[in-house]
């Protein structure tokens, strides 16, 4: 991936397959500093907060998205701007899948827009988002 | 329509808090990319920081006695709302350059904007965020927008 001249609407990032554990969890919240219940306390988590198992972070889904573009564009290009949410809790189990589409390419700019996903086994985005990358030729 | 917005509410716009003194190792760099699972090298040998390890490294660090039951710190920047549960909405972020190790970052957190909006199940109120993070010597790293759902 060298330059906007090779990229074309409509091509597909690769996908990947996350299946988070305890203990990825366990590392994840201790790398973010966050101690909130749901991510790690299972009688917590089902019976105070009311979900049917322990929680993975809409953060680190927010990650996945980041590593399926900057896995994608290489050292040539630059990430300039991310965004995403989260729309649907997952759970310790799921198996979730990262991916994306190119969307537009302004190559005056060297500019490409990314629609990117992170979706369930069922197929149901859990994540959305969009990314720019600059290209520097 | 009535609104859940008072006057007090509204004063909170336009509030902001400091963010850091951050000083990024290399170390934190790695921890980071293990747990998230980075696949290049320059993550997982912590030369470079990957872009969502800024969410992680301005998290503020509370004593364990100011943890609320839920394990999580209480959240300063938020007015006393009519409606109580906070989700994370949309996160929309602008980049002007990688984190390295050895940076120290500082930066501010202000509170821009409250609105309400009709949701299909019942009212939902919007808290929205502007983070701001340069280094010490005043170089730009992010800018970002936070949307927080009150419902």
């Amino acid at each position: 991936m060298t330059a906007t001249k090779d990229i074309k609407v409509g091509d597909r990032l690769p996908e990947r397959e996350f299946t988070p554990t305890n203990v990825s969890l366990f590392f994840y919240n201790a790398a973010i500093w966050n101690a909130h219940r749901i991510h790690y306390d299972e009688k917590y988590t089902t019976g105070v907060e009311g979900h049917p198992g322990v929680v993975i972070d809409g953060p680190l889904q927010g990650d996945w998205l980041c590593q399926a573009v900057v896995e994608w564009m290489g050292e040539d290009g630059e990430l300039v701007e991310f965004e995403y949410s989260n729309r649907k809790a997952c759970y310790l189990g799921d198996t979730l899948t990262s991916g994306g589409v190119v969307k537009a390419i302004d190559s005056e700019r060297g500019e490409v827009t990314l629609e990117i996903f992170v979706a369930d086994a069922e197929g149901n985005v859990t994540s959305p988002g969009g990314a720019v990358v600059r290209f520097k030729n | 329509m009535t609104t859940l917005i008072t006057p007090e509410i509204r004063k909170w716009i336009g509030h902001s808090e400091a963010v850091g003194r951050i000083e990024v190792t290399r170390r934190d760099i790695v921890k980071y990319a293990v747990a998230t699972e980075q696949r290049l090298d320059k993550y997982k040998r912590g030369d470079e920081a990957p872009p969502m390890f800024l969410f992680g490294a301005v998290r503020a660090i509370a004593p364990l006695d100011e943890l609320g039951p839920d394990g999580l710190p209480k959240q300063t920047l938020l007015p006393d709302l009519p409606l109580k549960r906070v989700m994370a909405g949309g996160t929309k972020t602008k980049y002007h350059r990688p984190v390295k190790p050895g940076d120290v970052l500082v930066g501010t957190y202000t509170l821009t904007d409250i609105y309400e909006k009709q949701g299909s199940s019942g009212p939902l109120i919007f808290v929205v965020y502007k983070l701001e993070i340069e280094t010490e010597s005043g170089e730009p790293i992010v800018e970002e927008t936070q949307t927080r759902i009150v419902r």
